[in-house]
């Protein structure tokens, strides 16, 4: 019967019952990003954590500085410095269970150090003797991740399959302002909340990606917001706030560890160096934005409120100090050693086996080996 | 012994089979993509899995390639062994990053530590009639992403045990699927299923003297075809199949090409940038004193994939490679 035909008979039907999947309030962002230091919140932070977070940032600053320093020697090929921004990499190392996994980009290279990590095989990458310098199982940090947010959807399956097999086991995945642009923060994002896989994904908006400023990137609300279109809580934390982003993180891990799925959090802080040290940031920003966001530095955030407190001395101080600097004297002895390269080992792990194609190549390169040990070229 | 009867199978549901026993025998293996687990695929290939190992061993996943494939490499690096469907060749495109920049490269960028054991199963290639995006011959992509084993089964019994070498292997493995051949019958006994083929390895389908014809996957029955069809001509034609695109198996073809001195590489993939240079290529360092002409290649014509309406022009048939046998310079022989 046609529409035609039905005239008279047919009686408008309204459509079938819809609502709204999940509830978005209470996804939704606090108005203002979290803060702890220089707030009421502060008295109930843990002071052995405080200490902790403190000796961890003076020894990342100082790790940012070395490393930025040997790239001028000619030691690494490059350094994305996380200057300015090291609460979060110490807070993310810090907030994780042993048994948990840290999935860092190219720039936290200081988060998977403060995870435990070779201070001189996080450098690997960067000094260009091979891509990843360390075995991802013994401290549970997957290899640093260059091309932007594609670690993203490794750590949710990781994170589902831990759940899978019954283990307690979370992922906590970092990736930058720049990186919530690209399609893998979004497929990432969606597997993670309809699997609710016990994943935590902090973005450091640092303000650029490269020289491209927020404004550019997105036009949500906050990145913060972009979890409630995925049904994921999204929450905003003062990142240059070690204990704020510390706290943030460990509740959002608490709820993974408990099944109540993933979240998104955003911590506001600022990149402080270039994006590295082959970039000249004077081209794109001004020094007054710079000075702002010294003068909200997270050590000295910290610091000014454990003196206060009275929770650390000037000695307290001075031993934070001198471990950064033993860990950068033992960093550049360790650096200023020429790696030893077995160029073989370009074939050893192609595949678990080299095919014959590579056993010819590997024969070829082997012969030309032997002619320049027997005196030059030819 | 008794005899067990054999059965017409089809390629489907060899391939089916070949999922079910290797999730039964390995619990790590994991079954994921797009409308894999109610609906049994769009070509019925992972049918009945999810009901027989649950959702969480077979799993609908959201429509998002790249999410599928970034999710398996996580998966593999907690111990799983995920094998993915890509629900057609074109739709694959968009986990091209994690598949190269990934799952190719994370053995190699962990010096060995963290191997990626995951199958990528593609349907691909023409034939059947589909609408654009359905129908790509992507092999030449894969081909050149060191990394990966690339793999395509011709007959119903490969089809078993290639995909369970896929799955059996350390190593990422795209298993190429010929779609125009998912409904093709060979006797096939699913009670005593075909062993698990080494990868790498080519076969000669069909024994020869006058010229072989080097191929693979939905190609192999059109030679064989095509090699029929020779008598006619006086050619007595040899097909290798090849099974394996990486690792390429040179010893076998090699061997077939010095025989017969003549070859002709087959494929639907366009030939420029496709398989075939780098065969012809092949063929041509190692047997050159023995060959009597040059390697030809018949190939798609290097256009986007036509509609089906047209794709039969496109597609290399009998007479297109008998074609190119007869401008072998045989008139060179007499």
């Amino acid at each position: 019967m046609t529409v035609m035909e039905q005239r008279g008979a047919y009686r408008p039907s309204p459509p079938p019952a819809w609502q709204p999947r999940t509830d978005p309030a209470p996804l939704l962002p606090d108005a203002e990003p979290y803060r702890v230091l220089g707030t009421e919140a502060a008295a109930k932070a843990d002071p052995a954590l405080l200490r902790r977070l403190y000796a961890e940032l003076v020894r990342g600053r100082r790790y940012n500085a070395q490393a930025t320093a040997l790239t001028k020697q000619g030691r690494l090929a490059v350094y994305p410095s996380s200057t300015g921004q090291e609460a979060c990499e110490v807070a993310a190392a810090l907030a994780l269970e042993e048994r948990d996994w840290l999935f860092p980009s190219y720039r936290d290279t200081l988060a998977a150090v403060a995870r435990g990590l070779d201070p001189v095989q996080a450098l690997t990458l960067l000094r260009g003797d091979w891509h990843t310098g360390y075995d991802p199982h013994e401290h549970r940090v997957a290899p640093l991740c260059t091309p932007l947010a594609t670690q993203l959807p490794h750590a949710v399956g990781l994170a589902h399959a831990a759940r899978l097999k019954g283990d307690d086991v979370v992922a906590l995945a970092m990736v930058g302002d720049g990186g919530s642009s690209e399609g893998d923060f979004h497929e990432a994002l969606n597997f993670a909340a309809v699997w609710q896989a016990p994943v935590v994904f902090l973005v450091q908006n640092n303000g650029f990606a490269i020289s491209v400023p927020l404004a550019k990137q997105t036009a949500a609300p906050s990145l913060a917001h972009k979890a409630v279109g995925y049904g994921m809580p999204g929450r905003l934390v003062d990142g240059n706030d070690a204990a704020a982003v510390h706290e943030v993180l460990r509740a959002a891990i608490r709820h993974a560890r408990e099944g109540g799925g993933p979240t998104l959090i955003e911590a506001i802080t600022y990149r402080v160096d270039a994006h590295t040290n082959a970039d000249d940031a004077t081209r794109y920003r001004g020094d007054a934005e710079v000075e702002a966001w010294r003068a909200h530095d997270p050590i000295a955030l910290l610091e000014h409120e454990l003196t206060e407190r009275h929770l650390i001395d000037d000695d307290g101080i001075r031993h934070a100090s001198e471990a950064a600097e033993a860990m950068a004297a033992d960093l550049r002895e360790r650096m200023n050693q020429d790696p030893v390269l077995d160029p073989m080992d370009l074939f050893a792990h192609v595949y678990a086996e080299p095919t014959p194609q590579l056993r010819e190549q590997q024969a070829l390169l082997a012969a030309e080996l032997a002619a320049e040990q027997e005196g030059g070229h030819r | 012994m008794t005899t067990v009867a054999l059965k017409p199978a089809t390629m489907a549901q060899a391939l089916t089979r070949a999922l079910r026993d290797a999730m039964a025998a390995d619990p790590t293996v994991h079954v994921m993509g797009e409308d894999v687990g109610t609906l049994g695929g769009v070509f019925r290939v992972t049918d009945g899995l999810a009901k027989e190992f649950g959702d969480d061993r077979c799993t609908d996943t959201p429509l998002a390639e790249a999410g599928i494939l970034g999710t398996a490499v996580g998966m593999a690096m907690y111990g799983l062994r995920p094998v993915v469907e890509m629900q057609f060749d074109a739709f694959a495109y968009p986990a091209f990053e994690q598949l190269i920049s990934h799952v190719s490269r994370m053995r190699n960028r962990t010096r060995g530590a963290m191997p990626l054991p995951i199958t990528v199963r593609v349907p691909y290639g023409g034939g059947i009639g589909g609408v654009e995006h359905h129908s790509d011959s992507s092999e030449a992509y894969y081909m050149a992403t060191p990394g990966l084993h690339v793999v395509t089964p011709a007959t119903v019994a490969d089809a078993y045990g290639l995909l369970r070498a896929a799955i059996a292997s350390d190593d990422p493995v795209v298993f190429l699927e010929p779609k125009r051949l998912y409904w093709s019958k060979d006797s096939w006994n699913p009670d005593e299923p075909s062993p698990v083929e080494p990868i790498g390895r080519a076969v000669v389908r069909r024994s020869g003297r006058s010229a072989t014809l080097i191929t693979y996957g939905p190609s192999v029955p059109v030679c064989l075809e095509a090699a029929e069809a020779a008598r006619a001509e006086g050619w007595d034609l040899e097909v290798v199949d090849l099974r394996s695109l990486v690792p390429f198996d040179d010893d076998t073809v090699a061997a077939s090409v010095r025989r017969t001195g003549r070859a002709v590489v087959v494929h639907e993939s366009g030939g420029y940038g496709g398989p075939g240079g780098e065969i012809a290529a092949r063929v041509t360092e190692r047997c050159f004193h023995h060959l009597e002409a040059p390697v030809l290649r018949v190939a798609g014509f290097d256009i986007p994939y036509p509609p089906p309406m047209l794709e039969r022009h496109h597609l290399p048939g009998v007479d297109r490679i008998l074609d190119a046998v007869g401008r072998l310079q045989w008139e060179a022989e007499s």
